[in-house]
């Protein structure tokens, strides 16, 4: 136990430290840590910043070198994140695509579809959305009902997706698809790659709760994608889908924390400011944030050290999305009672531009729903990491 | 960055765990639960002879084996886990950290090799009947000074004061307040003028006594009127001990509800099929994992004596402290009528965890304690 980086942990932090401080100058430093979920501000600016970081194989710095990455281990990412966290640069903006897609993409893709995707994703040349969700399908994904048949050298693909984050943003789609005919359930779904800008796909902006509209609903009517544009086996995506969910819950908090550590701090500058911290109740609190932040730290190196040690993030990764989306809507709640009655109002005027407290309070209820509910979560917790014993399921109306 | 526990320190959490299965089973910890004494003294012999635990993080020329406060977690987590009854927490947690924070070398030397070597008990008394944790609750004066000094009033909730030989006691020179002329003093157990009274703790698994001082004769340790900052360190690291000793606790009890809702079956269905108690126990899962990220990181903190060691003692104090009870009311709830009888284990360790979480000052109170360390 050992909490300290070695000496090539140190001398890693210094490259990223030097590399940020050269870098993150004039525009992109005035954008602090700005952008980021419902917030698509100065997005130009942004695509440029992402440009930088690709040029220099920070983004894709964990694909293998072969592919244009750095190989980069687990504990650089997070070295890196945690920097990237403390100079307070932009938000990303590649989310899906070297986040979710190019993992996803590195464990089943064909050297063909890697050497296709991996560099356009690090050129910030296309971005990715996830086409999981449908009306009928969300937290019961394997209810896909979007449909792919193969026309000779192409998939057609008709059906609707929801939720889409970034649609609107993106060039292709990872979509979950059902390719086996009258197939049910995780039977018969594929991983299609789908190019975004053609007729047959059609984007509605779907307005959210904050008043920013970054999800959108896709309609598909007889869009179409080449024959080879399929990650894993033909009717055998689930898996790969899976794969995906798996980075989507697992890795991303492990580089989180900071970010969040310090929208607390910010919400204690205010608290002092404002007098709040005054009141017992709200000391209370902003210590209890405090505490969970922390500990969201200490869980989030012991799962690294694991994740180290045996190359997989396992079930109990589930605990991390489980605590971070609750730690982080309370704090949007205590942010909001520490403004006391001026809560009610948004400090930014018309046009329903939300300050930071408001944007957490109102952003984080999205995080409980996403990337498997908290319902979810404790499901998975309960049954793959204690074994507890499954709920009897009841058939789907149309199986 | 690593945080693991090394191959050795796996071992000895094995060897404590055998050696405490063996010895501390339910009916044993149950058998001393009803005496007043609440140990064996033959255990607490073997657990010197031949585990070496009292002595693990004393250093080597004190008579002990110089491992660190990462050891000494283990063993604690181990001892919580089967709710071991023994003088552990007062003697190595207390009373030998506050000698180790607070003694000259020559005090060391001869307090500290009786407790390495298990022939001592000791304890601290530092709580009085106002019931509180900090600076301002201690009210009781020293008169005189070096070998002439005397002290009367009263100490309670004195973890085994009633059977401990050597008993360090907290007090302050007259005329002084809150932090300021804070001091540590040895009275031994059969001194003239100390009255011993056992406790009826709701707890019965650690013992507690009320102690009163009609001018005893004590021998000041250290530099008195200036031992705050020893006992601010001394209950930091006790905080410590008491986060790793709880979170054993609250893995045992998730155990127990997650084998009982495997096997209980009620409307034709196991209960954890049922999400109410699928969710409570990974509900308690996240706790307690999170309790002992927190209760090992401050292990940690506490054996590199770093700057961190205030914040993360009353961070890990304040979590545990709320998880294991938290654990321990659900395994009642998840019990059904079986785990509200007397027979049954859970309320054992719901006591142990009430009681673990109001000694050393509860959540609330740490997290004010906290809110005031990180500049809120
Ligand atoms: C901001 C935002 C961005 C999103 N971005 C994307 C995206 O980019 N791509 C994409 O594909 N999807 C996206 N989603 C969709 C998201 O994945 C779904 O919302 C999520 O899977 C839940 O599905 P649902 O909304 O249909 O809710 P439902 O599944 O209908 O759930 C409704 C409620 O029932 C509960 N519930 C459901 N099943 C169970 C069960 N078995 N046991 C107990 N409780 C249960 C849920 O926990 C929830 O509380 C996004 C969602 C949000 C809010
Ligand atoms: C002090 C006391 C006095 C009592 N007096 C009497 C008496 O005078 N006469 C009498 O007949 N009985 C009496 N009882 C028994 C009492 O009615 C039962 O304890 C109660 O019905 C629960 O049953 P159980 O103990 O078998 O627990 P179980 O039914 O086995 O329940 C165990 C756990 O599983 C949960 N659970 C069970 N089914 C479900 C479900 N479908 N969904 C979600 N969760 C579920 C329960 O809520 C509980 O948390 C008494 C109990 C107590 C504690």
């Amino acid at each position: 136990m050992d909490f300290r980086d070695s000496p090539g942990e140190a001398a890693f932090r210094d490259e990223v430290r030097g590399w940020l401080a050269e870098h993150l100058t004039d525009e992109f430093a005035e954008l602090g840590g700005r952008g980021g979920p419902a917030d698509e501000t100065a997005w130009e600016t942004r695509v440029e910043w992402e440009k930088l970081l690709g040029k220099d194989r920070w983004l894709g710095m964990a694909w293998p070198e072969e592919y244009g990455g750095r190989a980069a281990g687990f504990t650089e990412q997070v070295i890196f994140n945690e920097e990237y966290a403390k100079a307070n640069a932009p938000a990303r903006l590649s989310l899906f695509g070297e986040g979710l897609f190019a993992p996803t993409l590195l464990a089943y893709g064909t050297d063909d579809q890697k050497r296709r995707f991996l560099p356009k994703i690090q050129a910030v040349e296309e971005l990715w959305c996830q086409g999981y969700s449908e009306p009928g399908a969300g937290s019961d994904l394997a209810n896909v009902q979007t449909k792919a048949v193969l026309d000779g050298e192409q998939w057609v693909v008709n059906g609707q997706k929801v939720w889409t984050t970034l649609a609107h943003r993106a060039q292709w789609c990872f979509c979950v698809t059902r390719t086996e005919p009258g197939s049910h359930g995780h039977h018969g779904l594929s991983y299609l790659l789908v190019p975004m800008d053609q007729p047959g796909v059609e984007v509605r902006p779907l307005r959210q709760m904050t008043g920013t509209a970054e999800f959108n609903e896709v309609f598909f009517s007889d869009a179409r994608t080449d024959a080879h544009n399929v990650l894993g086996e033909v009717d055998d995506g689930w898996k790969v889908a899976m794969a995906t969910l798996g980075f989507e819950r697992g890795t991303a908090f492990l580089s989180q924390q900071l970010g969040f550590a310090r929208e607390l701090e910010d919400l204690i500058t205010l608290a002092q400011k404002r007098g709040a911290t005054a009141d017992p109740i709200v000391r209370q609190e902003l210590a209890d944030s405090f505490v969970g932040v922390q500990i969201m730290k200490f869980n989030g190196m012991r799962m690294l050290t694991g994740l180290v040690r045996s190359g997989t993030l396992g079930p109990e990764a589930s605990i991390g999305k489980l605590y971070w989306s609750t730690w982080h809507r309370q704090l949007g709640e205590r942010g909001i009672r520490a403004l006391g009655a001026d809560g009610m109002e948004l400090p930014t005027g018309p046009g329903y531009d939300l300050d930071e407290q408001h944007r957490i309070f109102l952003f984080s209820r999205a995080e409980t729903i996403y990337a498997g509910s908290s319902e979810i979560q404790r499901n998975i917790i309960g049954e793959r990491v204690l074994g507890l014993p499954r709920e009897p399921r009841e058939k789907r109306s149309n199986e | 960055m690593n945080f693991a526990f090394s191959d050795e320190q796996e071992q000895l959490r094995d060897a404590v765990r055998k050696f405490l299965d063996a010895k501390s089973p339910e009916a044993e910890v149950r058998r001393l639960m009803e005496t007043t004494e609440g140990y064996d003294p033959a255990v607490w012999t073997q657990m010197a002879q031949e585990l070496g635990l009292q002595s693990l993080h004393i250093p080597e020329a004190h008579g002990g084996q110089g491992f660190s406060f990462v050891e000494l977690g283990i063993v604690l987590e181990e001892m919580g886990r089967v709710l071991l009854c023994a003088p552990y927490f007062s003697t190595v947690c207390l009373a030998a950290n506050a000698i180790l924070n607070v003694g000259t070398d020559a005090q060391q030397g001869e307090l500290l090799p009786g407790i390495a070597a298990g022939e001592t008990i000791a304890t601290l008394a530092f709580t009085e009947p106002n019931g509180k944790w900090d600076a301002s609750g201690i009210t009781m004066e020293a008169k005189g000074s070096g070998d002439a000094t005397t002290l009367s009033g009263s100490k309670m909730f004195v973890i085994d004061g009633h059977t401990a030989n050597t008993i360090v006691v907290v007090a302050r020179q007259a005329g002084t307040s809150g932090e300021d002329g804070i001091g540590f003093y040895v009275v031994d157990a059969d001194a003239k003028g100390l009255t011993r009274t056992p406790l009826a703790t709701m707890d019965q698994t650690r013992k507690q006594a009320r102690l009163d001082f009609d001018g005893v004769t004590a021998t000041p340790l250290g530099d008195p009127g200036a031992g705050w900052p020893a006992l601010s360190k001394t209950l930091d690291q006790a905080a410590v001990c008491l986060a790793n000793e709880m979170v054993g606790g609250a893995q045992r009890v998730l155990d127990m509800s997650v084998e009982y809702a495997k096997v209980r079956v009620q409307f034709g269905r196991p209960i954890g099929s049922f999400q109410a108690i699928k969710h409570k126990c990974a509900d308690m899962l996240l706790e307690v994992e999170s309790g002992k990220s927190a209760a090992y990181y401050a292990a940690w903190a506490a054996a590199e004596d770093n700057e961190e060691l205030p914040v993360v003692a009353s961070l890990a104090k304040a979590y545990c402290s709320d998880a294991y009870f938290h654990a321990a009311a659900e395994n009642i709830q998840i019990h059904g009528g079986i785990g509200f009888t007397w027979e049954h284990p859970a309320h054992l360790y719901f006591k142990r965890a009430k009681s673990s979480e109001i000694l050393l000052g509860d959540a609330t109170y740490h997290r004010e304690l906290l809110a005031q360390r990180i500049g809120i």
